[in-house]
């Protein structure tokens, strides 16, 4: 062959109950394609390497830029958006693996159920309190300082890929993870967020709260959007600390 | 708990904001979404919001962005509309402040505002380059809230498929089917808010997200809802083409000082940081002085298809440059860093060091579902907003009037709904039997679906599709080529016919639903592709060179497609010009 074929190695499951098997496919090379770019290949025919028809790959996407979070998989051992990882971003010379997000519960294939995530954020309160989502005159200033932090804590899409590399969150315990600490931190720092901010550091005292961080710090390195979530943790670590001190002495 | 509801389709900016304001008149939301809301489509928004806030000094105001808005979509705008919008808007640019939007501030602590395309007021407020995503955001947070005080329940992973009309044509709730296990359960509401957002995929691909097929609207429009100005397409001037989609490079980019160019010697072979400034040709600047590259996204997409047709494209392609503003490295990251990373990870060149390369794209959809000033459809109890309504953007979108679109007509549909629900004489409680029927409908086509054999691909269709439309039904328009694409649309929709699903597993089956849009989006196709082709004129983003002027006295009308079972009938509405008279609109 002479064009240069790159080789897939999928993970597939069929259900929730269904065990699981690897399948594996062939794409031709083309500079600069993303990885949704071969599945959309592949699922064009669904034809393995061995030739053999088999299921359409099933996986969620939406955005295709790095925005959504819908398109987090484990790609080469490491956790990942399908859409901003390119071909070239990979050794090209060995099979490449996809698998699902193991910390979630796979529903089919790629796609995996991370409704869990968006249950933290309720336990957790995180957004701000107003009054309603009407008129009431110009919004509180906020200095220039405080926007660009809050800026930089803003774009968590809640794709997961921090709470798949953290070594404490797992399916069987309460821990919230980075993504929601930080999403706290965000609200906190908002002038009308901030109004409130004992009721979500209260959550973060909790069960599965910020004391559950090992501080393995895997998930500020894994983290699409770059997110300081080391920082964000420690600042509500000192939050909950202070809020722990301030309680006991009202006793 | 009022135990009436209101069903929200979409949950993007306007779906959301929709949600907000029904829940807060205590009223029950279903609110339905094919993904979690946080990953909607309104997510890859990226310049800003136009509101005139009126922080800098020049003397802006409701009224010259009412202006704007309406010069700029050549007049076929709904003016009450959008004088409402444009009156409306500072103050919701402050309620998403107060939600927690991350909005850019000026030193004073103020929000920061930019130029957007067609403008010469800093209007735009925005969040650097993800202002979309940051009020996606803020207001899922704040539709969380109500979840959990209990008046919100969010149907995500579930497709809307069907409205139920009872026999006098009244919405009485909707069919949906869950993407796992495909189970079709029926809902019964005593109003539905459509807000499903844009049609990007009609195109193949577009700027928007692969989710935007434009599905919900053209159901409705097959149930008998109006669809109006379909033919007037956004191209934006400025996309990174990629073979999975077309990617965004904000306008943003242009407003902070970025410029467009390509070198002045045909087939220049130099490196793009080897050509001298006067050898560089800033066509948008030379030809539109007082806007430069801020030019009226449809005028700056021609000029750069233009320009590429004459020979002038960079590497001989169709592409052209665009330079990164000459900013500080902090004050680009504060502006633009979203932008610059999206480029930097699609393409791996660094635009700090050498120009982006970009192309116009599809982009927006002015056209939409026929709506009054309430946001009614013409389905009584159906009411629509955002993207996918068409009632302010006229033949041409204002840059950055997208979002605060989407968030005046969420809440004007919101408060329309709640007071229609208000003074119905009948609300239905129990499953009358045509609610059973129209679920059973919709069994058996996806029963058809799943059974059906041919020798064709569903996949490889919707590629045909998109091809065919982004070739002949965008920037510049031809009735040949309109005629043989409708021809082409009808050739898909009967081969659609034979498409073999090839898929076997019912669980979280994605090609049965990928059918069911790919239906839908050739009806809208065909709606577009029709009604492009009957408007003999040039207007706004529909430009066609065998008739390059805009004629008032013919085409000074909004087109309304109705559904029937073989062709779109298409006919004319008078456009209300009661607050402003049309000029003649010129740039340069």
């Amino acid at each position: 062959m002479s064009e240069k074929q790159i080789r897939l190695k999928i993970k597939r499951q069929d259900n929730p109950h269904s065990e699981w098997r690897w399948e594996e496919f062939s794409i031709a090379y083309r500079p600069k394609i993303n990885i949704l770019t071969g599945l959309m290949e592949i699922r064009k025919y669904s034809i393995t390497v061995e030739g053999k028809k088999t299921s359409p790959i099933v996986w969620e996407s939406s955005c295709l830029e790095n925005l959504c979070g819908a398109c987090s998989m484990v790609i080469n051992d490491r956790a990942r958006q399908a859409c901003s990882t390119l071909f070239d971003d990979l050794d090209l010379s060995s099979t490449i693996t996809i698998e699902p997000l193991s910390k979630f519960p796979v529903i089919r294939d790629l796609k995996v159920d991370r409704s869990k995530i968006f249950a933290d954020l309720k336990r957790a309160k995180a957004w701000v309190e107003i009054d309603g989502a009407f008129d009431l005159g110009p919004s509180p200033r906020q200095d220039l300082k405080t926007q660009d932090i809050r800026y930089k804590l803003s774009g968590c899409m809640s794709c997961g890929l921090c709470m798949e590399v953290c070594p404490q969150y797992s399916r069987k315990n309460a821990f919230l993870g980075a993504a929601t600490i930080n999403q706290v931190q965000f609200i906190n720092l908002h002038p009308i967020g901030k109004m409130s901010k004992e009721q979500r550091l209260n959550v973060m005292m909790g069960s599965g709260g910020v004391q559950d961080c090992g501080n393995a710090q895997n998930c500020v390195r894994v983290c699409p959007r770059e997110i300081p979530l080391t920082e964000s943790i420690a600042n509500i670590n000192r939050e909950t600390t202070w809020q722990g001190i301030l309680g006991w002495l009202k006793r | 708990m009022n135990k009436r509801h209101i069903a929200v389709v979409g949950g993007g900016l306007a779906g959301l904001m929709a949600t907000i304001k029904i829940a807060e008149q205590g009223i029950g939301v279903n609110l339905f979404s094919i993904l979690n809301t946080k990953r909607s489509a309104s997510v890859s928004a990226q310049n800003g919001i136009n509101a005139a806030i009126n922080l800098k000094g020049k003397s802006d105001s409701p009224e010259k962005h009412f202006q704007d808005t309406l010069y700029e979509g050549d007049y076929l705008a709904d003016q009450k509309a959008v004088k409402a919008m444009c009156e409306m808007a500072p103050s919701i640019i402050y309620i998403l402040d107060r939600m927690g939007v991350a909005f850019n501030r000026t030193k004073e602590g103020l929000i920061n505002t930019r130029l957007s395309s067609g403008s010469l007021f800093h209007r735009s407020a925005y969040c650097g380059t993800t202002t979309g995503q940051q009020i996606l955001y803020a207001l899922d947070e704040q539709v969380r809230c109500y979840e959990s005080k209990g008046l919100v329940q969010k149907y995500e992973g579930w497709e809307f498929l069907s409205l139920v009309l009872d026999n006098q044509g009244i919405s009485r709730g909707l069919v949906a089917m869950h993407l796992n296990s495909l189970e079709l359960k029926v809902f019964v509401v005593d109003a539905v808010i459509i807000a499903s957002g844009g049609i990007g995929s009609v195109f193949g691909k577009s700027t928007n997200s692969i989710i935007s097929t434009g599905s919900a609207q053209s159901i409705a429009y097959q149930q008998g809802a109006e669809y109006a100005n379909a033919e007037f397409i956004q191209v934006h001037p400025t996309t990174l083409w990629g073979e999975d989609k077309l990617r965004l490079i904000s306008e943003a980019v242009r407003s902070e000082g970025g410029r467009v160019w390509v070198p002045r010697a045909r087939e220049d072979k130099r490196l793009a940081t080897d050509i001298p400034d006067k050898e560089r040709w800033y066509f948008l600047e030379e030809k539109y002085p007082k806007y430069g590259n801020l030019i009226s996204s449809d005028i700056a997409s021609r000029e750069i298809l233009q320009i590429c047709l004459d020979g002038y494209g960079v590497d001989g392609k169709n592409q052209v440059y665009l330079d990164l503003p000459n900013k500080s490295e902090v004050e680009l990251n504060r502006r633009l860093k979203a932008t610059i990373e999206l480029y930097e990870t699609f393409t791996k060149e660094d635009p700090r060091k050498t120009p982006m390369k970009v192309f116009p794209g599809v982009h927006y959809t002015m056209g939409g579902l026929y709506v009054d000033v309430n946001q009614k459809t013409s389905i009584d109890g159906v009411y629509a907003a955002g993207e996918c309504d068409f009632s302010i953007h006229g033949a041409n979108r204002l840059g950055a009037n997208s979002l605060i679109s989407c968030i005046y007509g969420a809440i004007v549909a919101a408060i329309s709904s709640v007071n229609y629900l208000k003074g119905l004489e009948k609300h239905l409680d129990v499953l009358e039997p045509m609610f059973e029927i129209k679920r059973r409908e919709q069994e058996e086509i996806n029963d058809t679906l799943a059974k059906q054999t041919g020798s064709e691909n569903a996949h490889l269709l919707y590629e045909e599709m998109g091809s065919y439309m982004t070739e002949n039904v965008t920037v510049i328009r031809e009735n040949k080529k309109l005629e043989d694409t409708n021809n082409k649309l009808q050739e898909l929709q009967q081969r659609i016919k034979q498409v073999d699903l090839n898929e076997s597993n019912f669980w979280a089956n994605q090609a049965l639903p990928h059918l069911r849009n790919l239906h839908n989006m050739l009806e809208l196709a065909r709606v577009i592709t029709l009604c492009a082709l009957a408007r003999n004129e040039s207007r706004g983003a529909h430009y066609k060179k065998d008739f390059p002027e805009r004629d008032d006295e013919n085409w000074l009308k909004t087109s309304i497609a109705s559904y029937s079972l073989d062709v779109p009938k298409i006919s004319y509405r008078e456009v209300d010009t009661s607050l402003i008279t049309p000029k003649p609109r010129k740039y340069s």
